[in-house]
């Protein structure tokens, strides 16, 4: 089938079989393979970016089902030369370790602030519930949004 | 080294500073192995065994061969190289028997993923099934069925490991300190009991992948996502009978590894299609849920500690007896028990001890490394086990440890003496008590308790652990000064999201004297660019690493010196520098810039000296010696970080639900190079800990078969479970030998987690918890003064059954 779509701006159509998975279309067919593959079964989030405007897990959607569709994956957070400001948030608070959740991380944060500018604790946490981290145990990506929001100042290290 | 630096006079060391990798991993730019496409690069996919121990009657391939795109398959019969780390006691591709579920047996090398899958799953394999051995303390039964008839054929370390043939133990660690017998003799009390916990998965983001291409004249290139360039090098040659120089291992960017990456994984079954395949590239990624069942996992535990203490509560005497499950294969599972066996008293001092720890062969997954290499899993117990021992002798269970703790002038299980240097256990687990309020509820938790009905119970867990690695490792770091005067250091440890390349930046920096955007720490590992590091293991990185490049930045600053001196005709012991030249110090004005030595120095008339300035440094553990195998007497430990966990939490005594409302970490670091870094483990570490204290296990039926190999039965931590409070600090006790008094943190906060909450729980409501992780009904049950359910173990999916009879708490009243 022949799909078209806009990804981060740029227009795209490809022929693609129906059974493929949007996640493999855009690491392969597009050769953005920002966006990762944790578990191809929609559990861990590695996967998220959004498209028309909310975040989802791109191994659960086929890519014909994005035909139309606007797009947004990590390639397209920065603005040239300029990180964003979730990415700055991230950076300046250690909320990236091994870095394979990361760009899901982003996306998922990315479209919380997008309906919520200033989200309470709770509501971040629920918002990224659906990406797993295994590396930071989560509270630096939590004070990098809150930081970014207004929330919270840099968690620091006690010296005794 | 520089350890007692006042850090008024530091610059960089122990102060903030940005991590190099992160503006590539937020970008997407960061490339992973799982993103490589190589030109000409075949996928592979695999035929896995159905069934926990069979035999291979027949494979058939033919149909398979016939399929689209389908370029080499291979079977176990056509390879005979086996492949092992301390043991060496696995084959590629199962070959006559297959030793757990979900193990390879038959391998395709397609044009496309799609393809190899079609073939492989159209590939047919006959079976006769065998009695499976699961539990690895049937494992130990006289007629139990042997996993490794040949064990006593098979190569391995003979100076660190006993594999008893002829049996399914694959290694026995003996330790004997003191007169155990005198010890229990003398105690007022001895209490006895058995703890246990399952085998759990690393789950790193990014499952096992690899790319290898076996080119003419068998030279091999490897990509891995892999923690250890060289060990991957080393095991591969070793199995293949190649070169060194035949074979390079590049590591890029690598989604985590948690120990699950620290040896050799799916290289040489890439390699070996490649090979057939004529040398295309070949990649093989694991699934997630080959994650769980053809890769390794953590080793389950059963440990039984039996303890004499004093009428005072001193600890007179302790005989330990671990039984760790290894599945299938020896990989680092008989490494983790020796560790586990010298350390296995936690950070107490016991004058007379005994510890016997045995590797068990089982047809399960095989174990390996996980991060805390067998201390989260013995620690579980033994911190448990002192806070049992302490409530049945009426002692509080925080005296009880400080009591017996570690202090300079003890002597740990091996003879070694513990020095000032050495760390601070006492201090770690008073300033986690202090920050959780032990011992009693503060205004606002007694008005929480009165609101919800639920009780808050609060206990702490102390930790140790030192690098598990061969008395003689080494690494070295190399330091390349570019034409401009910025400097690469090339080294083959990896970061992998630790931080350590953040840290060792610093220090190089510092040594140097040269702002840190003049420090670039190359990421990517390579073995044929990169000077010898033995892996990226046991939490000692950063204190290898550290001294090595504190060593090569002096090696490149008396080279650049050297030159300087020539150019400047003056003594070296004259001479200065600053970010950017060396000059007189009696003299300033009169100096030479780095960029104008750095590739060699033009003197006016054209005449050149000096040349490229590299820096070389070169560190080896030092002291360190073989433990005796009888009496486990020796010097293991390069250095032991210590630490404790203070742990609130609230339970609902009718149902066994529970909430961690705070978590308090605190280890004794050395000194925190950089504290963003150490908070970043700390917390990431106490989160893993949680997971494996929570929920976390694999759980298979009576035949073996793994039924949670994926995340919706096999959950892991999410944003949602972390506690309502973390905090975490670090007591700074400088390592003597540590780069710039550094010793590693990395593995250490994961230890002792459980611990800390089987203690508060037990606090909270009484519930004497056994086994982890602690689940809810686990909680309700101990409640209900009901034995623990082993499911781990079941008679099918969805009943449970204990799998093995376990020793009964016992208590003995010694004397009077």
């Amino acid at each position: 089938m022949r799909v078209k779509l806009v990804v981060n701006g740029q227009n795209y159509e490809r022929d693609c079989p129906e059974h493929k998975t949007l996640l493999k279309f855009i690491r392969e067919d597009l050769g953005l393979a920002g966006t990762k593959e944790g578990c191809g079964m929609g559990e861990c989030g590695a996967c998220t970016i959004i498209m028309n405007g909310r975040a989802v897990n791109s191994c659960m959607v086929l890519a014909v089902e994005a035909d139309g569709a606007n797009i947004q994956t990590i390639e397209g957070e920065a603005s040239g030369a300029s990180l964003s400001d979730i990415q700055k948030a991230f950076e300046k608070h250690h909320a990236v370790q091994c870095g394979f959740c990361t760009p899901g991380m982003v996306m998922s944060v990315k479209e919380l602030l997008s309906d919520n500018p200033k989200p309470s604790e709770a509501q971040i946490k629920e918002a990224i519930e659906g990406n797993f981290c295994r590396c930071t145990g989560y509270t630096q990506i939590i004070e990098a949004v809150q930081d970014l929001t207004g929330g919270k100042e840099k968690g620091g290290l006690d010296r005794v | 080294m520089f350890e007692n630096m006042d850090s008024a006079n530091l610059k960089f060391v122990g102060k903030e500073a940005d991590r190099p990798d992160l503006v590539e991993k937020l970008t997407g730019e960061a490339t992973f192995v799982s993103d490589m496409i190589l030109p000409g690069m075949l996928y592979a996919q695999l035929k896995k065994s159905p069934h926990a121990r069979a035999k291979i009657k027949k494979i058939d391939t033919g149909k398979a061969a016939k399929m689209p795109g389908v370029r080499a398959i291979l079977t176990g019969e056509e390879l005979d190289i086996h492949i092992g780390l301390y043991i060496v006691d696995k084959y590629i591709l199962a070959k006559g028997e297959v030793r757990h579920y979900g193990e390879a047996v038959a391998a395709v090398a397609a044009d496309s993923p799609e393809e190899a899958r079609a073939a492989a799953d159209a590939i047919e394999v006959d079976y006769e099934l065998l009695p499976p051995v699961l539990h690895h303390m049937d494992a130990l039964k006289p007629d139990a069925p042997l996993v490794h008839p040949e064990l006593g054929k098979y190569s391995y370390v003979k100076a660190a490991f006993s594999p008893q043939p002829g049996t399914n133990i694959a290694n026995i660690t003996k330790i004997r300190k003191g007169d155990i017998e005198k010890g229990f003799e003398e105690s007022a009390y001895i209490v006895e009991r058995e703890y246990s916990c399952p085998s759990v998965q690393h789950v790193p983001m990014e499952t096992h992948v690899a790319i290898a291409q076996w080119g003419f004249g068998d030279k091999v290139n490897i990509w891995t996502s892999a923690q250890s360039p060289f060990t991957v090098r080393n095991l591969f040659c070793m199995a293949f009978g190649l070169s060194h120089n035949q074979v390079r291992v590049q590591i890029p960017y690598v989604g985590g590894g948690f120990g699950g990456k620290a040896g050799i994984g799916v290289e040489p079954l890439c390699a070996v299609l490649s090979k057939k395949a004529g040398g295309r590239p070949v990649k093989f990624q694991a699934s997630r849920e080959e994650e769980f069942s053809l890769l390794p996992c953590r080793c389950a535990l059963n440990y039984r500690i039996k303890t004499g203490v004093s009428e005072e509560g001193k600890i007179l005497a302790q005989k330990m007896e671990m039984f760790w499950d290894s599945g299938a294969y020896a990989d680092y599972a008989v490494n983790v028990t020796r560790a586990s066996g010298y350390s296995a008293s936690g950070p107490y001092e016991i004058p007379n001890a005994t510890v016997d720890a045995y590797t068990i062969y089982t047809n399960k997954p095989y174990g390996t490394a996980y991060r805390g290499f067998g201390h989260v899993e013995f620690h579980w117990a033994i911190e448990r086990h002192m806070e049992l021992v302490a409530t049945a002798i009426g002692l509080d269970p925080l005296l009880f440890r400080l009591k017996n703790a570690l202090r300079p002038g003890s002597k740990t299980l091996t003879g070694e003496t513990i020095l000032p240097s050495t760390g601070n256990v006492v201090k770690c687990i008073e300033e986690a008590a202090r920050r959780i309020h032990y011992g009693e509820l503060t205004k606002e938790e007694k008005e929480r308790e009165a609101r919800t009905g639920w009780k808050i119970g609060k206990g702490v867990g102390a930790l140790q652990k030192a690098p598990a690695m061969p008395s003689f490792t080494a690494t070295a770091v190399v330091l390349k000064m570019n034409e401009n005067g910025t400097v690469i250091a090339n080294l083959a440890l990896t970061d992998y999201g630790q931080g350590t390349y953040t840290s060792l930046r610093q220090i190089i920096a510092e040594r140097l004297g040269f702002p840190l955007e003049k420090v670039k720490i190359a990421f990517e590992s390579d073995t044929d660019r990169d000077p010898y590091d033995w892996q990226t293991v046991a939490s000692k990185g950063l204190f290898l690493s550290g001294n090595a490049a504190i060593l090569a930045a002096e090696d490149l600053l008396e080279k650049a010196y050297a030159v300087a001196a020539e150019i400047l005709r003056a003594n070296p012991r004259d001479l200065a520098h600053d970010g950017d030249r060396i000059y007189l110090k009696h003299k300033p004005e009169e100096g030479v810039s780095f960029a104008s030595i750095a590739i060699g120095y033009a003197f006016p008339n054209g005449n050149g000296i000096g040349g490229p300035l590299i820096g070389v440094g070169r560190y080896i553990a030092q002291g360190l010696s073989n433990l005796d195998k009888e009496s486990g007497q020796g010097h293991p430990a390069v250095d032991w970080t210590y630490g404790a966990h203070g742990m609130v939490v609230e339970v609902n005594e009718e149902s066994g639900e529970y909430h961690v409302l705070h978590v308090v970490s605190v280890y004794d670091v050395g000194k925190a190079i950089n504290p963003d870094m150490v908070r970043g483990q700390a917390i990431g570490g106490m989160m893993q800990g949680l997971g494996t204290a929570i929920c976390e296990g694999y759980i298979y039926d009576k035949d073996g078969h793994l039924l949670n190999p994926n995340f919706t039965d096999n959950k892991i931590p999410t944003a949602k479970d972390l506690p309502m409070k973390v905090e975490c600090a670090v007591v700074e006790t400088p390592q003597i030998d540590g780069p710039y008094g550094a010793r590693g943190v990395a593995e250490h906060s994961m230890i002792s987690v459980a611990a800390a909450l089987g203690n508060a729980v037990q606090k909270a409501t009484g519930a004497e918890i056994t086994h982890m992780p602690i689940r809810f009904e686990d909680v309700w049950r101990a409640l209900q003064d009901k034995e623990p359910i082993d499911n781990w173990i079941t008679k099918s999916p969805i009943g449970s059954c204990r799998s093995a009879p376990e020793m009964r708490p016992g208590i003995i009243r010694n004397k009077g």
